[in-house]
C-alpha cells in the first residue's frame, strides 16, 4: 500500500512540477530547454537522417561544456518517414504530449507544409526547418517559421545566370522531383530566363520519391538533345541520375541541387569518376576541400565527429549541415539571455546580424531581421574533381 | 442453439468507453483515438469488398484520397460547410467506385488487384497534374481549417473532441449500415457470389449488378473516410495517398478479420498504433520491426482477430 501511494505522491509532484514550468515558458524548466523536431530515419529520404543525428551528437557536446545560460539542450527527433501525415501526427505528439518549447530543423518541404499552420496557430517556432522551399520566407503571413539554407528558388537562379553568362546557347534539360522542392528549381530557372525560358528549357523530366528509378527519365532528356542539365533531386535519386547519365556516354554541363552533392550519400554511390565536373551552389565547407585541410573550424568539427559520431564517415556534408544549423540555433539561444519563451526565441532568430557559422564558406554570412526571414541567401559556384568540389568564382547573391 | 448476448456486451461496452474516452485522456491521445475511428471506417468499406464479395482491391488508398480531396476542394472553396462536404465525398466516391467496378467486374482475383494497384499508383500522379491544379493546388496541396464544435457545445468540447465525436457518430451509423446489409439478403448474395459464383448465378443473382454496387458502396464508406481524415489532418497532399495507404489498408483488413464487422475496429487498431512502437523500439529500422510484429499476429492469429474471437467462442459454446 506505501508503494502505490509513494507512486501518486511522485506523480502528484511532477504533475504541479510539470505545470509550474509550463506556465513560465513552455518546455523550458531551470536546468532544461526541450526541443523537438521530425526527420525522415525512414523512407525513400532516411540519407538526411544523419542531420539529426548530427544535431543530437551537438548539443550532448554543448550539454557537455554546461549548455546555454545553465541550461541543458533537449533535443527530441522523431521519425516522419518524409510523410506529411505521419508528420503532423509526431509534430503533435511533441507539442503536445512532450510540451517542446519550440520545432527546431524539422526536415522536408511536404512534411513542414503540413505542419505550418498548426505551429504558427499555437504561436510555436517552426525553427530553420531543413528545406530551401521559397515559401518559408513568409514574416508577415507566417511570423513563426523560419528557414535556413539558401532557398532553392535563388540557387536555381544562381545556376542561370551562369548559364546565361558562360555558356549562352545551351540547350537545357531538367529533371526534377515532383514536388515543391523540384518546382523550386524550375521557378527559379523561369525567374531568369523569363520569356525565354520555353526555348532555352526543350524538355523537362519528373520522377515521384515512391519511384524505384529515374533510369527511363534520364533516357528520355538524353534523346532531346539537350547540351546542359540541372538535376534537382533527394540523394538516393541523385546518384541514380549521376551514374545514369555517365553509363549512357552522355556528357552534359550538370548542375546538382546543394541538398544532394554529399560525397559520401551521393558521389560515391554514383562512382566518383561518373560524377567529375558536376556543378553546385555551395554555402558550408566541403569536409572533402583540400582548401580546408587545416582550417581552424574544420579541424574542430573532425574533432567532434571523432568524440561524438564515431564510425561516422568524414566525406558526407549532411554532416557539416547539421553541426552548422544546431551551431546557429545556440547563438539564438545565447542572444536569448535568460528568456527563453516562444516569442523571444523567434525575435531573436529574427535578430541575427553578421553572424558567420564556423563551418560557412569565407565570405558568407548570416543575416535576417523582422522583414527578412532568409538566414543565408548567397552562395559560391563549385564543380567535382572527382574527390571533392573545388570551388570557383566569386560569392553570388542569389537576389 | 441459444443465441450469444456476448456481442451485444460488447458494442455496448465499446460504445460507453468511446464516449468517456476524449474526456480521460490528453488532446494527442484523442487525436490518435479519432484516427483509428477513421480507419475503421475506411477498413468496413475494404472488408465489404475483400472480405465479403471476395474481390482484392489494392487500390482502396485512391478512394481514400479521392475522398479526401472531395472535402478539402469543397471546404477551401468555401462552397459547403464542412459537415456537408462529407457525404458530397461519399457519394463522389460511389460513383467513382461504381464506375470502375462496372469495367473491372469482367476480371478475377489477381487480374482485379492489378487493375486497382493501377488505380491507386495513378491517383497521386493525377492529383499532381498541371491541368487540375487550380483545384487540387497541385504538389502544395490544400491546408484546412479544423472544425470547431457548435455555438451550443463550444464550451464543454474543444476541436479535438468535437471532431472525435462527429467521427463516433460516422462510425456508429456506417457499421449499423454494414451490419444491416451483411445480415439480409445482400449479405447472403456477396457471399454466394464470393464462394460459389456460377451457383449464384444460377439462382437468379444478377451478379454484375451486386459486384459494381458492392464497389461503390465500398468506395463510398473509404471516401467518407478520407474525407473525415482530411480534416482531422488539416492538409491534403498527393504525396499523402501513396499505394503505401492501400497496403496500409489490407492490412488492417486481414489483421482484423476478414467478414468481419467489429474485426475492423482491431484493424484499424493495429495499423495505427504498431508503427508507432516500432519506431519506439528501433529508430533505424522501424519496418523491419513492424514486418516482425505482423508476421507474429499472423502467427497467433492465422484468421485475424475475429477469427481468433471466433474460435475461442466456439470452443467454449
Amino acid at each position: 500500500m506505501s508503494r502505490r501511494t509513494g507512486l501518486m505522491a511522485t506523480l502528484a509532484l511532477l504533475t504541479i512540477g510539470g505545470t509550474a514550468a509550463a506556465q513560465k515558458s513552455p518546455g523550458v524548466t531551470s536546468t532544461e530547454i526541450k526541443i523537438g523536431q521530425t526527420m525522415p530515419y525512414s523512407g525513400p529520404a532516411s540519407a538526411y537522417g544523419v542531420i539529426g543525428k548530427t544535431a543530437l551528437a551537438y548539443f550532448k557536446m554543448v550539454n557537455e561544456k554546461g549548455g546555454v545560460a545553465g541550461h541543458k539542450i533537449n533535443l527530441i527527433s522523431l521519425d516522419d518517414g518524409y510523410a506529411p501525415p505521419k508528420a503532423v501526427e509526431q509534430t503533435r505528439k511533441l507539442v503536445e504530449s512532450e510540451g517542446v518549447a519550440f520545432i527546431f530543423n524539422a526536415l522536408g518541404t511536404a512534411t513542414n507544409s503540413a505542419t505550418q499552420r498548426y505551429l504558427n496557430k499555437k504561436g510555436i517556432p517552426q525553427l530553420f526547418v531543413a528545406t530551401g522551399a521559397d515559401k518559408w520566407s513568409d514574416p508577415k503571413g507566417n511570423r513563426w517559421t523560419m528557414g535556413w539554407q539558401p532557398s532553392y528558388r535563388q540557387e536555381a537562379r544562381v545556376y542561370a545566370r551562369y548559364i546565361q553568362q558562360s555558356k549562352p546557347d545551351a540547350t537545357i534539360c531538367v529533371l526534377y522531383q515532383n514536388d515543391d522542392f523540384g518546382k523550386d528549381y524550375i521557378a527559379g530557372l523561369k525567374d531568369v530566363f523569363k520569356d525565354a525560358y520555353k526555348k532555352k528549357v526543350v524538355k523537362e523530366a519528373s520522377y515521384e520519391v515512391t519511384d524505384p528509378t529515374l533510369d527511363s527519365q534520364v533516357v528520355n532528356l538524353k534523346a532531346a538533345g539537350c547540351n546542359t542539365l540541372v538535376t534537382a533531386a533527394t540523394p538516393k535519386f541523385a546518384a541514380q541520375a549521376i551514374r545514369k547519365v555517365h553509363d549512357i556516354g552522355w556528357k552534359p554541363l550538370h548542375f546538382m541541387t546543394n541538398v544532394s552533392v554529399s560525397v559520401a550519400a551521393v558521389m560515391q554511390p554514383a562512382g566518383l569518376e561518373k560524377g567529375v565536373g558536376i556543378i553546385t551552389g555551395a554555402y558550408l565547407k566541403d569536409p572533402t576541400d583540400p582548401a580546408f585541410k587545416n582550417d581552424p573550424a574544420m579541424l574542430e568539427w573532425r574533432a567532434f565527429m571523432k568524440k561524438y559520431m564515431p564510425g561516422a564517415p568524414e566525406s558526407d556534408v549532411n554532416n557539416v549541415y547539421g553541426y552548422a544549423v544546431s551551431e546557429t540555433l545556440i547563438q539564438v539561444l545565447k542572444q536569448c539571455g535568460s528568456d527563453f519563451s516562444r516569442d523571444n526565441v523567434i525575435k531573436q532568430a529574427a535578430s541575427l546580424k553578421g553572424f558567420k557559422p564556423s563551418l560557412a564558406l569565407p565570405g558568407l554570412e548570416i543575416n535576417t531581421s523582422g522583414s527578412d526571414y532568409r538566414p543565408f541567401s548567397q552562395m559560391q559556384l563549385a564543380k567535382f574533381n572527382g574527390k571533392s568540389f573545388e570551388r570557383f568564382g566569386s560569392v553570388i547573391s542569389g537576389d | 442453439m441459444k443465441k450469444s448476448r456476448a456481442p451485444a456486451i460488447t458494442v455496448a461496452v465499446l460504445l460507453v468507453g468511446g464516449c468517456v474516452a476524449p474526456f480521460a485522456i490528453s488532446s494527442f491521445h484523442t487525436f490518435q483515438l479519432t484516427q483509428i475511428l477513421i480507419y475503421a471506417i475506411a477498413l468496413l468499406g475494404l472488408n465489404l469488398l475483400t472480405g465479403y464479395s471476395g474481390q482484392i482491391s489494392l487500390g482502396h488508398g485512391a478512394f481514400y484520397g479521392i475522398g479526401a480531396y472531395a472535402a478539402a476542394i469543397l471546404l477551401d472553396h468555401a462552397w459547403l460547410p464542412y459537415w456537408a462536404t462529407i457525404p458530397v465525398a461519399g457519394a463522389v466516391c460511389f460513383a467513382v467506385g461504381f464506375g470502375f467496378g462496372l469495367p473491372a467486374l469482367r476480371l478475377e482475383g489477381p487480374y482485379l488487384a492489378l487493375a486497382t494497384f493501377a488505380l491507386a499508383i495513378a491517383t497521386p500522379q493525377i492529383l499532381k497534374h498541371d491541368a487540375l491544379e487550380k483545384w487540387t493546388g497541385g504538389v502544395q496541396g490544400i491546408l484546412l481549417d479544423k472544425p470547431e464544435p457548435p455555438g451550443l457545445l463550444a464550451g464543454p468540447l474543444d476541436a479535438d473532441q468535437w471532431l472525435y465525436f462527429l467521427c463516433l457518430v460516422f462510425v456508429v451509423v456506417s457499421y449499423v449500415i454494414g451490419w444491416n446489409l451483411v445480415r439480409g439478403r445482400t449479405g447472403r448474395a456477396l457471399i454466394a457470389i464470393r464462394d460459389q459464383p456460377i451457383a449464384a448465378a444460377a439462382m437468379g443473382i444478377d451478379t454484375a449488378l451486386y459486384k459494381s454496387t458492392t464497389f461503390g458502396l465500398s468506395a463510398m464508406y473509404t471516401g467518407v473516410a478520407g474525407a473525415l481524415g482530411a480534416l482531422l489532418t488539416g492538409f491534403v497532399s498527393p504525396d499523402s495517398f501513396t499505394i503505401l495507404v492501400s497496403i496500409n489498408f489490407l492490412v488492417g483488413v486481414v489483421v482484423g478479420g476478414m467478414a468481419s464487422i467489429l474485426g475492423n475496429l482491431f484493424g484499424a487498431l493495429f495499423i495505427v498504433i504498431v508503427p508507432n512502437i516500432a519506431s519506439d523500439i528501433s529508430e533505424s529500422a522501424p519496418w523491419a520491426i513492424y514486418g516482425a510484429l505482423l508476421i507474429l499476429i499472423m502467427i497467433l492469429m492465422p484468421r485475424g482477430f475475429a477469427g481468433m474471437v471466433r474460435a475461442v467462442a466456439a470452443r467454449r459454446g
